[in-house]
Protein backbone atom coordinates (compact mmCIF):
# COMPACT_ATOMS: atom_id res chain seq x y z
CA UNK A 1 0.00 0.00 0.00
CA UNK A 2 3.20 2.47 0.34
CA UNK A 3 5.81 3.41 -2.14
CA UNK A 4 8.95 2.16 -1.75
CA UNK A 5 10.15 5.97 -1.01
CA UNK A 6 7.75 5.88 2.20
CA UNK A 7 8.75 2.11 3.04
CA UNK A 8 12.63 3.13 2.92
CA UNK A 9 11.99 6.80 5.35
CA UNK A 10 9.87 4.26 7.49
CA UNK A 11 12.56 1.73 8.07
CA UNK A 12 15.56 4.07 8.05
CA UNK A 13 14.12 7.43 8.75
CA UNK A 14 16.69 10.36 8.85
CA UNK A 15 17.29 13.15 11.54
CA UNK A 16 15.14 11.14 14.61
CA UNK A 17 16.18 12.57 17.69
CA UNK A 18 16.23 16.08 19.69
CA UNK A 19 17.99 18.96 20.05
CA UNK A 20 18.77 20.57 22.75
CA UNK A 21 18.02 24.41 23.18
CA UNK A 22 16.76 24.26 19.68
CA UNK A 23 15.59 27.07 18.02
CA UNK A 24 12.26 26.35 17.38
CA UNK A 25 10.03 23.26 18.59
CA UNK A 26 6.88 22.21 17.33
CA UNK A 27 4.46 19.51 18.65
CA UNK A 28 0.81 18.79 16.25
CA UNK A 29 -1.75 16.55 16.19
CA UNK A 30 -2.98 14.53 19.34
CA UNK A 31 -2.91 10.95 20.66
CA UNK A 32 -6.66 10.57 20.06
CA UNK A 33 -6.34 10.33 16.01
CA UNK A 34 -3.19 8.09 16.95
CA UNK A 35 -0.52 10.97 15.25
CA UNK A 36 1.61 13.39 17.43
CA UNK A 37 4.43 14.88 15.51
CA UNK A 38 7.49 16.85 17.10
CA UNK A 39 9.71 18.57 15.00
CA UNK A 40 12.78 20.80 16.40
CA UNK A 41 14.54 23.34 14.37
CA UNK A 42 18.28 24.44 15.02
CA UNK A 43 18.59 27.88 13.24
CA UNK A 44 20.89 30.16 12.75
CA UNK A 45 22.07 33.97 12.92
CA UNK A 46 21.22 34.48 9.09
CA UNK A 47 17.68 32.28 9.70
CA UNK A 48 19.27 29.04 8.15
CA UNK A 49 18.02 25.54 9.20
CA UNK A 50 21.36 24.33 10.39
CA UNK A 51 19.63 20.84 11.51
CA UNK A 52 16.42 19.59 12.17
CA UNK A 53 15.66 16.42 14.29
CA UNK A 54 12.30 14.91 14.86
CA UNK A 55 10.22 12.10 16.92
CA UNK A 56 6.49 10.81 15.96
CA UNK A 57 4.12 8.51 17.25
CA UNK A 58 1.56 7.65 14.78
CA UNK A 59 1.72 5.12 11.40
CA UNK A 60 3.95 4.11 8.49
CA UNK A 61 3.00 7.59 6.72
CA UNK A 62 3.47 9.45 9.84
CA UNK A 63 6.63 8.38 10.26
CA UNK A 64 7.95 8.74 6.61
CA UNK A 65 6.18 12.42 6.00
CA UNK A 66 7.72 13.55 8.95
CA UNK A 67 11.14 12.11 7.82
CA UNK A 68 11.11 13.16 4.50
CA UNK A 69 9.65 17.05 5.19
CA UNK A 70 12.87 17.08 8.08
CA UNK A 71 15.16 16.47 4.88
CA UNK A 72 13.30 18.77 2.84
CA UNK A 73 13.84 22.08 5.07
CA UNK A 74 17.25 20.72 5.92
CA UNK A 75 19.68 24.11 4.75
CA UNK A 76 16.51 26.32 3.68
CA UNK A 77 16.04 29.12 4.81
CA UNK A 78 12.87 30.27 7.03
CA UNK A 79 11.45 31.62 3.96
CA UNK A 80 11.82 28.76 1.67
CA UNK A 81 10.54 25.90 4.89
CA UNK A 82 7.82 28.14 4.71
CA UNK A 83 7.32 27.09 1.25
CA UNK A 84 7.43 23.45 1.76
CA UNK A 85 3.59 22.33 1.91
CA UNK A 86 2.01 19.27 2.35
CA UNK A 87 2.19 18.22 -1.62
CA UNK A 88 5.85 19.00 -1.99
CA UNK A 89 6.27 16.06 1.06
CA UNK A 90 3.47 13.55 -0.81
CA UNK A 91 5.21 14.18 -4.27
CA UNK A 92 9.04 13.36 -2.79
CA UNK A 93 7.73 10.66 -1.39
CA UNK A 94 6.19 9.36 -4.61
CA UNK A 95 2.49 9.31 -2.86
CA UNK A 96 0.15 8.62 -0.32
CA UNK A 97 -2.77 6.14 -0.05
CA UNK A 98 -6.21 8.52 0.12
CA UNK A 99 -6.56 7.78 3.92
CA UNK A 100 -3.39 8.80 4.71
CA UNK A 101 -3.10 12.08 3.24
CA UNK A 102 -3.82 13.43 6.44
CA UNK A 103 -0.29 12.52 7.77
CA UNK A 104 1.80 14.75 5.18
CA UNK A 105 -0.88 17.44 6.52
CA UNK A 106 0.65 17.29 10.29
CA UNK A 107 4.49 17.17 8.76
CA UNK A 108 3.56 20.80 7.04
CA UNK A 109 1.57 22.13 10.19
CA UNK A 110 4.78 20.83 12.59
CA UNK A 111 7.79 22.61 10.53
CA UNK A 112 5.10 25.73 10.55
CA UNK A 113 4.32 25.09 14.63
CA UNK A 114 8.40 24.91 15.27
CA UNK A 115 8.99 28.29 13.21
CA UNK A 116 6.68 29.41 14.74
CA UNK A 117 8.10 28.86 18.11
CA UNK A 118 11.35 30.32 17.02
CA UNK A 119 9.48 33.25 15.87
CA UNK A 120 8.16 34.22 19.03
CA UNK A 121 11.31 33.21 21.10
CA UNK A 122 13.06 35.90 18.81
CA UNK A 123 10.16 38.36 18.62
CA UNK A 124 9.98 38.38 14.96
CA UNK A 125 7.28 37.92 12.26
CA UNK A 126 7.45 35.62 9.28
CA UNK A 127 5.76 36.78 6.60
CA UNK A 128 2.71 33.41 5.76
CA UNK A 129 2.98 31.93 9.48
CA UNK A 130 -0.17 32.05 11.14
CA UNK A 131 -0.56 30.38 14.99
CA UNK A 132 -0.66 26.68 14.98
CA UNK A 133 -3.67 25.09 15.75
CA UNK A 134 -3.24 22.90 18.85
CA UNK A 135 -4.97 19.87 17.14
CA UNK A 136 -4.85 19.81 12.98
CA UNK A 137 -8.61 17.49 13.13
CA UNK A 138 -10.20 20.16 15.57
CA UNK A 139 -13.26 20.13 13.57
CA UNK A 140 -12.58 17.71 11.47
CA UNK A 141 -15.13 15.28 11.74
CA UNK A 142 -15.72 12.11 9.46
CA UNK A 143 -18.52 10.12 8.80
CA UNK A 144 -18.34 7.02 6.60
CA UNK A 145 -20.84 6.34 4.75
CA UNK A 146 -22.76 3.39 4.66
CA UNK A 147 -25.64 1.24 3.61
CA UNK B 1 12.28 -12.80 3.39
CA UNK B 2 11.93 -16.28 3.92
CA UNK B 3 10.52 -16.18 7.41
CA UNK B 4 6.80 -16.34 7.64
CA UNK B 5 5.20 -16.51 10.89
CA UNK B 6 1.41 -16.30 10.11
CA UNK B 7 0.16 -15.18 13.85
CA UNK B 8 -3.24 -13.87 12.52
CA UNK B 9 -5.55 -16.91 12.57
CA UNK B 10 -8.28 -15.02 13.99
CA UNK B 11 -8.33 -12.96 10.50
CA UNK B 12 -8.52 -16.42 8.50
CA UNK B 13 -6.84 -19.61 8.49
CA UNK B 14 -5.19 -22.39 6.14
CA UNK B 15 -7.86 -24.65 4.35
CA UNK B 16 -6.45 -27.75 5.91
CA UNK B 17 -4.96 -30.18 3.07
CA UNK B 18 -7.53 -32.66 3.58
CA UNK B 19 -10.29 -30.28 3.53
CA UNK B 20 -8.89 -29.35 0.11
CA UNK B 21 -8.97 -33.04 -1.17
CA UNK B 22 -12.21 -33.37 0.17
CA UNK B 23 -13.38 -30.57 -2.11
CA UNK B 24 -11.77 -31.03 -5.24
CA UNK B 25 -14.10 -34.49 -6.71
CA UNK B 26 -17.18 -31.51 -6.40
CA UNK B 27 -15.53 -28.57 -8.75
CA UNK B 28 -14.40 -31.32 -11.49
CA UNK B 29 -16.21 -34.51 -11.42
CA UNK B 30 -19.42 -34.80 -8.97
CA UNK B 31 -20.55 -31.17 -10.16
CA UNK B 32 -23.87 -31.59 -10.30
CA UNK B 33 -26.59 -29.47 -9.28
CA UNK B 34 -28.09 -31.14 -5.99
CA UNK B 35 -31.53 -30.00 -6.91
CA UNK B 36 -31.70 -32.06 -10.55
CA UNK B 37 -32.89 -35.21 -11.06
CA UNK B 38 -30.41 -37.27 -12.72
CA UNK B 39 -28.36 -39.99 -10.45
CA UNK B 40 -25.09 -38.18 -10.12
CA UNK B 41 -26.20 -34.62 -9.61
CA UNK B 42 -29.03 -35.95 -7.03
CA UNK B 43 -26.14 -37.98 -5.12
CA UNK B 44 -24.96 -34.24 -4.07
CA UNK B 45 -28.08 -33.69 -1.89
CA UNK B 46 -27.49 -36.79 0.30
CA UNK B 47 -23.47 -35.43 0.48
CA UNK B 48 -24.76 -32.04 2.10
CA UNK B 49 -27.17 -33.83 4.47
CA UNK B 50 -24.23 -35.67 5.82
CA UNK B 51 -22.36 -32.43 6.65
CA UNK B 52 -25.13 -30.97 7.96
CA UNK B 53 -25.04 -33.59 10.70
CA UNK B 54 -21.42 -33.17 10.70
CA UNK B 55 -21.92 -29.49 12.43
CA UNK B 56 -25.45 -30.24 13.97
CA UNK B 57 -23.18 -33.20 15.87
CA UNK B 58 -20.92 -30.82 16.37
CA UNK B 59 -23.20 -28.52 18.17
CA UNK B 60 -25.92 -31.21 19.62
CA UNK B 61 -27.93 -29.91 17.46
CA UNK B 62 -30.40 -31.43 15.05
CA UNK B 63 -29.36 -31.70 11.07
CA UNK B 64 -32.54 -29.93 9.69
CA UNK B 65 -31.27 -26.85 12.20
CA UNK B 66 -28.14 -25.98 10.07
CA UNK B 67 -28.67 -23.72 7.28
CA UNK B 68 -25.24 -23.15 5.31
CA UNK B 69 -25.51 -19.22 4.46
CA UNK B 70 -22.02 -16.99 2.52
CA UNK B 71 -20.32 -16.89 5.62
CA UNK B 72 -20.53 -15.70 8.86
CA UNK B 73 -21.84 -11.98 8.23
CA UNK B 74 -24.47 -13.27 6.18
CA UNK B 75 -25.65 -15.37 9.52
CA UNK B 76 -25.60 -12.42 11.50
CA UNK B 77 -27.38 -10.38 8.95
CA UNK B 78 -29.98 -12.93 8.70
CA UNK B 79 -30.51 -13.94 12.52
CA UNK B 80 -31.07 -9.96 13.52
CA UNK B 81 -32.84 -8.68 10.64
CA UNK B 82 -35.40 -11.65 9.93
CA UNK B 83 -35.88 -11.95 14.09
CA UNK B 84 -36.64 -8.03 14.11
CA UNK B 85 -39.12 -8.91 10.76
CA UNK B 86 -40.86 -12.04 12.10
CA UNK B 87 -41.04 -10.97 15.62
CA UNK B 88 -42.14 -7.11 15.66
CA UNK B 89 -45.52 -7.73 16.65
CA UNK B 90 -44.16 -8.91 20.16
CA UNK B 91 -41.71 -5.33 20.13
CA UNK B 92 -38.77 -3.53 18.61
CA UNK B 93 -36.19 -3.60 21.42
CA UNK B 94 -33.02 -5.66 20.73
CA UNK B 95 -30.22 -6.27 23.05
CA UNK B 96 -26.45 -6.74 22.15
CA UNK B 97 -23.06 -6.01 23.49
CA UNK B 98 -20.55 -2.83 22.96
CA UNK B 99 -17.59 -5.55 21.69
CA UNK B 100 -19.48 -7.37 19.35
CA UNK B 101 -18.21 -7.36 15.45
CA UNK B 102 -19.51 -5.13 12.78
CA UNK B 103 -21.69 -7.71 11.05
CA UNK B 104 -23.61 -7.34 14.24
CA UNK B 105 -23.22 -3.68 14.97
CA UNK B 106 -23.70 -2.08 11.92
CA UNK B 107 -26.86 -4.58 10.80
CA UNK B 108 -28.32 -3.21 14.83
CA UNK B 109 -27.64 0.66 13.52
CA UNK B 110 -29.36 -0.34 10.17
CA UNK B 111 -32.36 -1.64 12.58
CA UNK B 112 -32.49 1.41 14.16
CA UNK B 113 -32.86 3.25 11.61
CA UNK B 114 -35.88 1.19 10.30
CA UNK B 115 -37.50 2.03 13.96
CA UNK B 116 -35.72 -0.76 16.03
CA UNK B 117 -34.31 0.14 19.18
CA UNK B 118 -31.30 -1.25 20.39
CA UNK B 119 -29.42 -1.59 23.84
CA UNK B 120 -25.71 -2.28 24.02
CA UNK B 121 -24.44 -4.09 26.99
CA UNK B 122 -21.22 -2.37 28.29
CA UNK B 123 -18.73 -4.82 29.47
CA UNK B 124 -15.75 -5.03 32.18
CA UNK B 125 -12.44 -4.20 32.00
CA UNK B 126 -11.72 -7.46 30.40
CA UNK B 127 -14.15 -7.40 28.05
CA UNK B 128 -17.11 -9.54 30.37
CA UNK B 129 -20.61 -8.80 29.61
CA UNK B 130 -22.45 -7.80 32.81
CA UNK B 131 -25.56 -10.22 33.64
CA UNK B 132 -27.58 -7.94 35.98
CA UNK B 133 -27.15 -5.38 33.66
CA UNK B 134 -28.11 -7.45 30.88
CA UNK B 135 -31.23 -8.76 33.31
CA UNK B 136 -32.08 -4.91 33.85
CA UNK B 137 -32.22 -4.17 30.13
CA UNK B 138 -34.53 -6.38 29.16
CA UNK B 139 -38.30 -4.96 28.70
CA UNK B 140 -41.86 -6.92 27.73
CA UNK B 141 -40.78 -5.27 23.90
CA UNK B 142 -37.14 -7.08 24.39
CA UNK B 143 -37.55 -9.71 20.98
CA UNK B 144 -34.16 -10.95 20.85
CA UNK B 145 -30.36 -11.04 22.88
CA UNK B 146 -27.46 -11.34 20.74
CA UNK B 147 -23.80 -11.44 22.66
CA UNK B 148 -20.63 -13.22 20.38
CA UNK B 149 -19.56 -16.67 22.01
CA UNK B 150 -15.88 -15.38 21.79
CA UNK B 151 -14.76 -11.55 20.95
CA UNK B 152 -12.77 -11.92 17.91
CA UNK B 153 -9.97 -8.87 18.98
CA UNK B 154 -9.45 -9.79 22.73
CA UNK B 155 -10.89 -13.12 22.81
CA UNK B 156 -12.47 -13.55 25.80
CA UNK B 157 -15.74 -15.95 26.09
CA UNK B 158 -19.17 -14.47 27.18
CA UNK B 159 -21.04 -16.13 30.05
CA UNK B 160 -22.93 -17.88 27.22
CA UNK B 161 -24.81 -20.02 29.56
CA UNK B 162 -25.85 -17.45 31.87
CA UNK B 163 -26.83 -14.99 29.25
CA UNK B 164 -28.73 -18.32 27.49
CA UNK B 165 -30.76 -18.98 31.21
CA UNK B 166 -31.74 -15.37 31.08
CA UNK B 167 -33.11 -15.09 27.49
CA UNK B 168 -34.78 -18.34 28.26
CA UNK B 169 -35.85 -17.41 31.18
CA UNK B 170 -37.92 -14.69 29.98
CA UNK B 171 -38.77 -16.24 27.02
CA UNK B 172 -36.69 -13.81 24.49
CA UNK B 173 -34.68 -15.38 21.59
CA UNK B 174 -30.83 -15.77 22.11
CA UNK B 175 -28.55 -15.65 19.06
CA UNK B 176 -24.84 -15.81 19.32
CA UNK B 177 -22.10 -15.14 16.79
CA UNK B 178 -19.39 -18.31 17.38
CA UNK B 179 -17.95 -17.44 14.35
CA UNK B 180 -14.49 -17.23 16.73
CA UNK B 181 -15.29 -19.48 19.28
CA UNK B 182 -17.01 -22.44 16.63
CA UNK B 183 -14.26 -25.05 16.81
CA UNK B 184 -11.95 -24.30 19.55
CA UNK B 185 -14.26 -24.61 22.55
CA UNK B 186 -16.77 -27.33 22.99
CA UNK B 187 -20.47 -25.89 22.00
CA UNK B 188 -23.89 -27.02 22.92
CA UNK B 189 -26.79 -25.35 21.92
CA UNK B 190 -28.85 -26.82 24.26
CA UNK B 191 -26.84 -26.34 27.59
CA UNK B 192 -26.58 -22.50 25.99
CA UNK B 193 -29.97 -21.81 25.68
CA UNK B 194 -28.60 -20.56 22.09
CA UNK B 195 -31.50 -20.12 19.42
CA UNK B 196 -29.51 -19.29 16.84
CA UNK B 197 -25.90 -19.30 15.88
CA UNK B 198 -23.45 -18.05 13.82
CA UNK B 199 -20.11 -19.55 12.38
CA UNK B 200 -17.88 -19.34 9.46
CA UNK B 201 -16.01 -22.12 7.63
CA UNK B 202 -12.58 -20.32 7.40
CA UNK B 203 -12.07 -19.47 10.85
CA UNK B 204 -11.52 -23.31 11.21
CA UNK B 205 -9.05 -24.32 8.14
CA UNK B 206 -11.86 -24.80 6.06
CA UNK B 207 -12.88 -22.30 3.08
CA UNK B 208 -14.12 -18.80 2.46
CA UNK B 209 -17.62 -17.50 1.75
CA UNK B 210 -19.59 -20.54 3.40
CA UNK B 211 -20.95 -20.41 7.04
CA UNK B 212 -23.97 -21.27 8.33
CA UNK B 213 -26.58 -20.11 10.67
CA UNK B 214 -28.51 -22.82 13.37
CA UNK B 215 -31.83 -22.20 13.84
CA UNK B 216 -33.47 -24.00 16.83
CA UNK B 217 -36.63 -25.84 15.53
CA UNK B 218 -39.66 -23.41 15.95
CA UNK B 219 -37.89 -20.23 15.34
CA UNK B 220 -39.87 -18.54 12.91
CA UNK B 221 -37.61 -16.39 11.02
CA UNK B 222 -38.14 -16.57 7.35
CA UNK B 223 -35.85 -17.08 3.94
CA UNK B 224 -33.16 -13.80 3.74
CA UNK B 225 -32.56 -14.91 0.24
CA UNK B 226 -35.72 -15.23 -2.03
CA UNK B 227 -35.57 -17.48 -5.08
CA UNK B 228 -35.50 -21.64 -5.20
CA UNK B 229 -36.73 -24.46 -2.43
CA UNK B 230 -32.78 -24.76 -1.31
CA UNK B 231 -32.10 -25.00 2.37
CA UNK B 232 -35.85 -25.63 3.22
CA UNK B 233 -36.88 -22.63 1.79
CA UNK B 234 -34.74 -20.36 4.07
CA UNK B 235 -32.15 -19.72 1.93
CA UNK B 236 -32.60 -19.72 -1.82
CA UNK B 237 -29.75 -20.11 -4.56
CA UNK B 238 -27.95 -23.34 -5.68
CA UNK B 239 -25.55 -25.18 -2.90
CA UNK B 240 -21.97 -24.13 -2.73
CA UNK B 241 -21.39 -27.91 -2.83
CA UNK B 242 -17.75 -27.75 -2.65
CA UNK B 243 -18.03 -25.10 0.11
CA UNK B 244 -20.02 -27.28 1.96
CA UNK B 245 -18.23 -29.90 1.67
CA UNK B 246 -15.49 -27.99 2.81
CA UNK B 247 -16.94 -26.56 6.22
CA UNK B 248 -18.48 -29.67 6.64
CA UNK B 249 -15.11 -31.77 6.67
CA UNK B 250 -13.42 -28.57 8.38
CA UNK B 251 -15.54 -29.31 11.01
CA UNK B 252 -14.99 -32.76 11.55
CA UNK B 253 -11.55 -32.13 11.68
CA UNK B 254 -11.78 -29.53 14.04
CA UNK B 255 -13.85 -31.28 16.53
CA UNK B 256 -11.17 -34.61 16.02
CA UNK B 257 -8.18 -32.48 17.01
CA UNK B 258 -9.97 -29.50 19.38
CA UNK B 259 -8.43 -31.21 22.78
CA UNK B 260 -4.85 -31.91 21.45
CA UNK B 261 -4.94 -28.58 19.43
CA UNK B 262 -6.17 -26.41 21.86
CA UNK B 263 -4.35 -27.67 24.97
CA UNK B 264 -0.88 -27.09 22.64
CA UNK B 265 -1.92 -23.66 21.55
CA UNK B 266 -3.09 -22.35 24.94
CA UNK B 267 0.02 -23.49 26.23
CA UNK B 268 2.43 -21.28 23.79
CA UNK B 269 -0.72 -18.37 24.36
CA UNK B 270 0.16 -18.24 27.83
CA UNK B 271 4.27 -18.68 26.95
CA UNK B 272 4.07 -15.78 24.58
CA UNK B 273 2.21 -13.92 27.19
CA UNK B 274 4.44 -14.65 29.65
CA UNK B 275 7.61 -13.48 27.78
CA UNK B 276 5.72 -10.14 26.84
CA UNK B 277 5.15 -9.08 30.19
CA UNK B 278 8.63 -10.04 31.72
CA UNK B 279 10.19 -8.86 29.11
CA UNK B 280 8.68 -5.44 27.54
CA UNK B 281 7.92 -2.47 29.53
CA UNK B 282 4.70 -0.88 29.75
CA UNK B 283 2.54 -3.41 28.18
CA UNK B 284 -0.90 -4.49 29.23
CA UNK B 285 -2.91 -7.52 28.08
CA UNK B 286 -6.31 -6.66 26.62
CA UNK B 287 -9.07 -9.41 27.33
CA UNK B 288 -9.85 -11.56 30.13
CA UNK B 289 -6.39 -13.75 31.42
CA UNK B 290 -8.35 -16.89 32.15
CA UNK B 291 -11.98 -16.69 29.83
CA UNK B 292 -9.62 -16.56 26.80
CA UNK B 293 -9.94 -18.50 23.61
CA UNK B 294 -6.72 -20.64 23.11
CA UNK B 295 -5.23 -18.81 20.67
CA UNK B 296 -5.74 -15.46 21.44
CA UNK B 297 -3.22 -12.73 22.63
CA UNK B 298 -3.61 -9.31 22.38
CA UNK B 299 -1.64 -6.58 23.86
CA UNK B 300 -1.15 -2.95 24.34
CA UNK B 301 1.92 -0.95 24.34
CA UNK B 302 1.99 2.36 25.48
CA UNK B 303 3.93 5.16 23.02
CA UNK B 304 3.78 2.97 20.37
CA UNK B 305 1.64 2.96 17.07
CA UNK B 306 -0.16 -0.53 15.51
CA UNK B 307 0.29 -0.04 12.24
CA UNK B 308 3.46 1.01 12.93
CA UNK B 309 4.40 -1.85 14.72
CA UNK B 310 2.73 -4.63 12.12
CA UNK B 311 4.77 -2.94 8.95
CA UNK B 312 7.92 -3.33 10.76
CA UNK B 313 6.99 -7.01 12.41
CA UNK B 314 5.66 -8.10 8.61
CA UNK B 315 9.41 -6.77 7.90
CA UNK B 316 10.52 -9.56 9.89
CA UNK B 317 8.02 -11.98 7.99
CA UNK B 318 5.39 -11.64 11.19
CA UNK B 319 1.86 -11.42 9.86
CA UNK B 320 -0.60 -10.06 13.11
CA UNK B 321 -3.15 -7.18 13.32
CA UNK B 322 -3.59 -4.25 15.47
CA UNK B 323 -6.64 -1.87 16.50
CA UNK B 324 -5.07 0.76 15.61
CA UNK B 325 -7.16 3.57 13.63
CA UNK B 326 -4.47 3.68 10.74
CA UNK B 327 -5.46 -0.40 10.06
CA UNK B 328 -8.93 0.82 9.41
CA UNK B 329 -9.03 3.93 7.84
CA UNK B 330 -11.12 5.86 10.12
CA UNK B 331 -9.18 7.95 12.96
CA UNK B 332 -10.97 6.07 15.57
CA UNK B 333 -9.42 3.10 17.06
CA UNK B 334 -10.90 -0.47 17.43
CA UNK B 335 -14.57 -0.01 19.44
CA UNK B 336 -13.81 -3.20 21.49
CA UNK B 337 -10.59 -1.94 22.81
CA UNK B 338 -12.12 1.37 23.96
CA UNK B 339 -15.18 -0.61 25.51
CA UNK B 340 -12.94 -2.56 27.76
CA UNK B 341 -12.10 1.61 28.87
CA UNK B 342 -8.22 2.10 26.90
CA UNK B 343 -7.74 5.39 26.64
CA UNK B 344 -7.47 6.40 22.96
CA UNK B 345 -3.51 6.77 22.32
CA UNK B 346 -3.63 2.84 24.16
CA UNK B 347 -5.81 1.82 22.29
CA UNK B 348 -3.79 2.54 18.64
CA UNK B 349 -0.70 0.71 20.00
CA UNK B 350 -2.47 -2.49 20.36
CA UNK B 351 -1.25 -5.64 18.87
CA UNK B 352 -3.23 -9.19 18.41
CA UNK B 353 -1.30 -12.53 17.56
CA UNK B 354 -3.77 -15.18 16.97
CA UNK B 355 -1.90 -18.85 17.24
CA UNK B 356 -2.85 -22.33 15.18
CA UNK B 357 -1.41 -25.36 15.75
CA UNK B 358 1.37 -25.36 13.24
CA UNK B 359 3.30 -22.34 15.33
CA UNK B 360 6.20 -23.54 17.71
CA UNK B 361 7.62 -22.40 21.17
CA UNK B 362 11.11 -20.96 18.89
CA UNK B 363 8.53 -19.43 16.57
CA UNK B 364 7.10 -17.41 19.10
CA UNK B 365 11.10 -16.60 20.97
CA UNK B 366 11.93 -15.14 17.26
CA UNK B 367 8.67 -12.95 17.47
CA UNK B 368 9.22 -11.90 21.36
CA UNK B 369 13.00 -11.08 20.29
CA UNK B 370 11.84 -9.09 17.14
CA UNK B 371 9.36 -7.32 18.75
CA UNK B 372 11.50 -6.46 22.04
CA UNK B 373 13.44 -4.50 19.48
CA UNK B 374 10.74 -3.13 17.52
CA UNK B 375 8.85 -2.03 20.43
CA UNK B 376 12.65 -0.25 21.55
CA UNK B 377 12.85 1.68 17.92
CA UNK B 378 9.35 3.04 18.30
CA UNK B 379 9.48 4.25 21.26
CA UNK B 380 12.58 6.11 20.99
CA UNK B 381 10.81 7.69 17.86
CA UNK B 382 8.15 8.56 19.95
CA UNK B 383 7.21 12.12 21.48
CA UNK B 384 4.93 10.61 23.80
CA UNK B 385 7.75 8.40 25.29
CA UNK B 386 10.07 11.25 25.70
CA UNK B 387 7.52 13.32 27.57
CA UNK B 388 6.92 10.23 29.52
CA UNK B 389 10.54 9.85 30.41
CA UNK B 390 11.45 13.74 31.15
CA UNK B 391 7.99 13.20 33.35
CA UNK B 392 9.83 10.43 35.28
CA UNK B 393 13.12 12.33 35.48
CA UNK B 394 11.78 14.96 36.94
Amino acid sequence: MYSEKVMDHFQNPRNVGEIENASGVGTVGNAKCGDIMRIYLDIDDNQIIRDVKFKTFGCGAAVATSSMATELVKGKNIQEAMQITNKAVMEALDGLPPVKVHCSLLAEEAIHAALWDYAEKHHIKIEGLEKPKSDIHEGEEEEEEEY
Amino acid sequence: MDKLIYLDNAATTKTAPEVVDAMLPYFTERYGNPSSVYGFAAANKEVITKQRDIIADALGAKGSEIYFTAGGSESDNWALKATAEAYENKGKHIITSKIEHHAILHTCEYLEKKGYEVTYLNVNENGVVDLEELKAAIRPDTILISVMFANNEIGTIQPVKEIGEIAHEHGILFHTDAVQAFGQIPISVDECHIDMLSASGHKLNGPKGIGFLYIRTGVKIRSFVHGGAQERKRRAGTENVPGIVGIGTATARAIRTMEERTAKEAELRDYLIGRIENEIEYCRLNGDRKKRLPNNVNFSFRFVEGESLLIMLDMKGICASSGSACTSGSLDPSHVLLAIGLPHEIAHGSLRMTLNEEVTKEDLDYVVDNLKAIVDNLRNMSPLYEDFVKKQNK
